[in-house]
Order: structure tokens, then sequence, then C-alpha cells
């Protein structure tokens, strides 16, 4: 049989095996490149302390935080849109924030508060954009990055000639901030961060949205077919411009997080994370043609891409080659899982 | 040595402040376009200065206030720009030199991280007859090009410096944390260094724009070779997650210094966190180029004798970091 895979007859109407079912779920593939990257890595950076309290940590740190992101990515990427717009509106928010309260003198749970608000506002102008123009997200949130990029730096310079606003220890050591940032345990000298909790909770919360409820299916339902979904009376529009809501506050999230940790907002902070959290999908299993994706699968994902991303140092791997190597292993773990796919699907 | 140079510099410009007292007749070089101007003003005088500097880098606000405070006490309009990317682009540096050159200024001021590539572009500038200046980086190839002159730190010979202090404190195993890739300075920095050094000194290359992954990167790297004394970071944007690694890594045994100031470095420096800064005191960078064009442009004056100005390496420690953070933000 020739046919590509999203030719084949729909996988709910085959008999299949209970290997088949497992190995045709899309975080399948993921969850064998995940194993993989890790294996390989392990090797090389055994010596190195890859495995130790520290490498795990490290390791997770990275996870958690771009998981954040993908996680939210992946809605919106199975409702058949991407958010460009996602690293600025990081690095918007989180310099925001950071104003907020050293400019303005707010107090933390207000900055907070405000910086969500803020991000929903500025997610929910993205989808109305695109529902409105009804040009590809692709190239509306292409310019909205620029534009939350350049008001970023174009505000904190003006406010306050610098572009890297530190936050005060008070501020800081706040539990509006800590919320973001506490340390929940040490083991020698990893450190693990509530991020890790938030990860935990922002992809099980996608994850049941998507698969428990209504507003899951019609995620699905958009991405396969707008028009078709439309005529069945799924509220489109509002589905779409939920999901770019959602994708804007996990980038407060992870701008939040990342303020607490470092302690100042960089103009520059989230460059390319946009780019990471659809990484993180894809590898996860999601189609860039949407429709077809899992939060599971990202969060895989945002894992091979911590193990990738750390295991190169702690290999001792000649740092130029860095994205030589993250490159090389993303396309790998992609072809795994579309491998894994095809055969599992019986399209192959 | 290199504070009389600067010293030098600073002389120079007050000189150069007398002269403006003075009536002397202008002799415009670049054509007429300072119509009007008086004995002692730039009034009318248009400067531009077109520079690499990365919007996140604490350390070129400074620059830029330099060439404010210049504006100002030359009377001169100074139009500063550099690529509003997030990453160093020397393409769009040389559409900007470009865009410069057509406004026809009476000065240009440039950076030059990659001679190469914008070498036509500032030749270009020169046919045109606007007298360029370049600051900061470009101290090894300004003269092959036919700029005027220098004004900054030789890169090289700050690494040299700043590998002998290490070395001075012990440091037999160093890794010098390249923040911005494709910047010929920051190269000739840890070439510098690994000479001064003399020990083993290894190039770490890391992302600036994921402070986390940065931190973790660095303590990747520490964790893989424990034999690591020393971290060398060739700005306060890549000293940031360093210091943070050094701090989570419980390793009192490693020195930490970084090229250039920002509060978080001349903090950690007050506290004995780090060892020390090399700082090329680019206030000066950004003031002199334009005092100096604007005096060259009505009096044909000109320092150095086609020998770089210095403005550094000057060594921020533990002894003079007081004066330094009075002064943070605006001319340090």
């Amino acid at each position: 049989m020739t046919a590509a895979a999203d030719t084949a007859p729909p996988s709910r109407l085959r008999r299949e095996s209970a290997i088949r079912r497992i190995a045709s779920r899309p975080e399948f593939g993921a969850l064998l490149g995940a194993i993989v990257v890790y294996a390989v890595f392990t090797v090389l950076g055994y010596g190195g302390g890859f495995l130790r309290a520290s490498g795990v940590a490290g390791t997770l740190q990275v996870a958690a935080q771009v998981g954040i992101l993908g996680a939210t990515v992946t809605l919106l990427m199975i409702a058949g849109e991407f958010d460009l717009s996602l690293g600025a509106m990081a690095g918007f928010t989180g310099m925001f924030a950071a104003l907020s309260m050293t400019q303005f003198g707010l107090p933390p749970v207000a900055a907070v508060a405000l910086t969500f608000v803020v991000a929903l506002a500025l997610g929910g102008v993205n989808g109305w954009l695109v529902m409105r123009t009804g040009l590809p997200s692709f190239i509306v949130t292409l310019a909205t990055q620029l534009i939350l990029r350049g008001l970023t730096i174009a505000f904190t310079r003006g406010l306050t000639g610098l572009t890297i606003v530190n936050v005060s220890p008070d501020n800081l050591s706040s539990p509006a901030m800590k919320l973001f940032s506490a340390n929940l345990f040490r083991i020698d000298t990893g450190s693990f961060n509530v991020e890790l909790l938030w990860w935990i909770f922002v992809v099980a919360v996608a994850s049941w949205v998507l698969l428990r409820t209504r507003f899951g299916n019609w995620i699905f339902a958009v991405g396969g077919s707008a028009q078709a979904a439309r005529y069945v009376g799924v509220p489109v529009r509002r589905v779409k411009i939920i999901l770019f809501m959602a994708t804007a506050a996990s980038a407060a999230l992870w701008s939040l997080i990342v303020l607490g940790l470092n302690g100042s907002a960089n103009v520059n902070n989230g460059t390319n994370k946009e780019f990471e959290a659809i990484i993180t999908a894809v590898v996860g299993g999601a189609l860039l043609t949407g429709g077809y994706g899992s939060v599971l699968g990202s969060a895989l994902g945002a894992f091979i891409l911590g193990a990738t991303n750390l295991g190169i140092f702690y290999a001792g791997i000649n740092t130029d080659w860095y994205n030589a190597v993250l490159g090389l292993l993303l396309l790998v773990a992609v072809l795994v899982n579309t491998f894994v796919l095809r055969r599992a699907s019986g399209a192959a | 040595m290199h504070l009389r140079k600067m010293l030098v510099g600073v002389g120079l410009v007050a000189v150069f402040a007398g002269a403006c007292q003075s009536s002397a007749s202008p002799t415009a070089s670049g054509g007429a376009s300072g119509g009007g101007a008086g004995a002692g003003s730039g009034k009318g005088l248009d400067i531009e200065v077109v520079t690499h500097g990365q919007s996140s880098d604490p350390f070129w606000s400074i620059f830029v206030n330099g060439t404010k405070q210049a504006a100002a006490d030359t009377g001169a309009t100074v139009n500063y720009s550099a690529p509003s990317g997030t990453t160093f682009d020397i393409n769009q540096m040389n559409q900007l030199i470009d865009a410069a050159i057509g406004k026809k200024p009476a000065g240009l001021v440039v950076s030059i991280p990659d001679a190469k590539a914008e070498g036509p572009h500032i030749q270009n500038a020169i046919k045109a007859g606007i007298p360029v200046i370049s600051a900061n980086s470009g101290s090894d190839v300004y003269q092959s090009l036919g700029i005027l002159t220098h004004v900054g730190q030789n890169e090289e010979i700050a690494g040299e410096k700043a590998g002998a202090l290490m070395k001075a404190a012990g440091v037999t195993n160093a890794i010098c944390i390249n923040q911005e890739v494709g910047n010929a300075g920051l190269d000739a920095r840890c070439k510098g260094f690994a000479t001064g050094l003399g020990g083993k000194s290894t190039v770490l290359a890391v992302q600036l724009t994921d402070q986390s992954g940065a931190q973790q990167a660095i303590s990747g790297a520490l964790s893989a070779d424990p034999s690591i004394n020393g971290m060398m970071a060739l700005g306060p944007t890549g000293a940031a997650p360093a210091l943070k690694a050094l701090q989570a890594s419980n390793n009192t045994n490693i020195k930490l210094a970084t090229f250039d100031l920002s509060k978080d470095v001349l903090d950690a420096i007050k506290a004995g966190t780090m060892l020390f800064a090399v700082d090329q005191q680019q206030w000066l960078q950004g003031y002199l180029p334009v005092n100096f064009l604007v005096y060259y442009h009505l009096y044909g004056l000109l320092p150095g004798g086609g020998q770089p100005i210095l403005t550094g390496p000057g060594i921020v420690d533990k002894t003079n970091v007081d004066t330094v953070i009075a002064n943070t933000g605006t001319t340090r």
C-alpha cells in the first residue's frame, strides 16, 4: 500500500493488537526518542556528572521551562495555528512584571496578577487578529513578535536607560514571586524548584482539557478542518482565541519563573523560545498541519530538548558544535517518531 | 600604564574644550555643512554613530550616555544606531552604515566587530569624504581601512592582563565563556587571556537569551572537568549565569572574573565572589570620538598621531569598586 498516513482509514475503524495500539499513540515515538537521547548522553556525559543530582536537576529545569510553553503550543498547533510571538511575549511580560515592581512600585502580588492579565489580553489580540484577518497565524504572530520585542526594548530603555532590570531582593523573596521560583529541595548541588510542579500542572491540565473535555474535542475538530467544524457548530473563533490566550499565559508563567530565578528581566529573554516550543510539540507527535498531537508527547519532547541541551556540556563536547548536535538529534528524533507512527498506523 | 594613556585622552578633551573657548576660525574639512557654526560650537553638525551593540547589553547604555554627553558638550547632533535584532547581525549593521553615509554627516563613529564584512562599507564613507573614527572594536584593523584613529581597548592586550591576573590568583585551568560567537573582539580577548594565563584555557560558547540554560550549561562544563579553577566571562551577560553556576557548585576554588561592568558584577566584586572586572571604560568610547570628530571638522584637530587611543583595560577590584559603584549607570 503506497498511500500516505493521512489517506489511511481512520484508526478507530481498524482492529488493532495491544502493542500496535500503544505504538500508534502519538507520544510513543517521543518516548523512544527520549530514551535513546538520554541513553546517549548518559554514556557520553557519565564521567562529567550528567547523572549526578546537579545534572538531573539541570536537565529537568531546562525541560520544565520549555515544557510549560510546549504544552500550550501543542494545543494551539493541534488547532492548526502557530504562535511565533511566544518568545517575545515572554520577554515582554517578564519585563512588564519587573518594571511594574521597580518603576511603578506595585507590590509583587499586583505585578504578577497584572502580568497575567496583560498576557491574556495580548494573546487575545493575537487570536482576534488571526481570526479577523483570516491571514495565516504564521504571518500575524511573526508581526506581533517583532512589535512586542521592539516595544520591550523601547519601553525598557526609555524608562530606565537599561536593558536588564534588576528586581529588589525584597520583591524576589515575596510569596507572590516565590510561587514561581521557590526551591523545593536540594540534593547535593542539584536544586529542584517549583517550576517542576508548574510543568506537571500545565501538562496535566492541558492534557485533561484535550482528552477529557468538550473543548478538547473542539480543538481537534478545528485543527482537522475549521470549515467542517464550523458547520457542525463548533465555535471556531472562540476556540482559537482562547488557545492564543493560553499560549500567552504560559509565556507569562515562563517569564515569571525566569524572573524569580534570575532576579532580573532582560529585554532579550525568551528569544527563540517559540521555535523550541514548536520543536517539543513536533517531537511529541504533533502535526504541523494540525488536527493531531499529544500534550504528553510534548512533555517528552521538552525532556529530549533538556537532555540534549545539557548533555552536550556534560559530555565535554566542544561547544562550537552545539547547534549542529542539537539540530541533528532533533532531526533523528523526528524521523524516528514519524517512522514509528507510520509503522504503527500500518501506512508504511 | 593604561590609566596614563586614558588620562592623556581625557586631557586632550580638556585641551579641545579650551580650544572651544578661543575664537579660532573653523577649517571645515568635510564640506561646509557646519555653515554658521560659531567658534566653539558644534551646532548644526551631525555625527553618526553606528555600533554592533546588542540591545540587551547594559554595557552599551553607558556608551550611549557618553555620546549624549558629547552632544551636550559640543552642541552637535548625535545619531546613535545599532542593529535592532536580538542577535549580533553584521549585515544589518552594514545597512546602518550605508544609511549613515547617505545622511552626509560631519563625521562617522563605527565599531568594527567584523572588518572583512564591514570594511568596504566603511571605505565608502571615507571615499565620500566623511571622517571616520572607530570605537570599541576594531583596534587591529582601523589603520589598514584608512580610519583616522581608534578609541577603545586593545582586546588582546586586555585579555593578556586578565590572564596574568588570574594566573597570579592561582588559576591553572580556565574556561573562557563566549556569549557572542561571531565577534572577533571576543575571540581576541580569549586568545590574549590564554596567553596571559599560560595554563589551560578552553572556550565555552553559551546562549545569552536563555539565562537558566546558560547557567546549567556552565554547571555542566564545570562538572565535566573538575580541575577547572577559573572562569573568564567576556561580558556581564555571560558573567551573570557564570556567577549563578559558581554559587550552585559550592566550589570555592573556582575564581571568576569578567570583562566589562554591570551592577551584578560590581556587587559580586564587593561581596568577594568575583575576583575582578576588566573595564574598557566605554563611556569614553562614546564620548571621545564624537568630540574628536566635531573638532576635527571645525579645526582640523586630531589626537593620537595615528596610534589608537586606549580607554582600557582598567581593572575594577575590591580596592576601587566603591568609586565605580557610585557612578554606575551613568559613566561606569
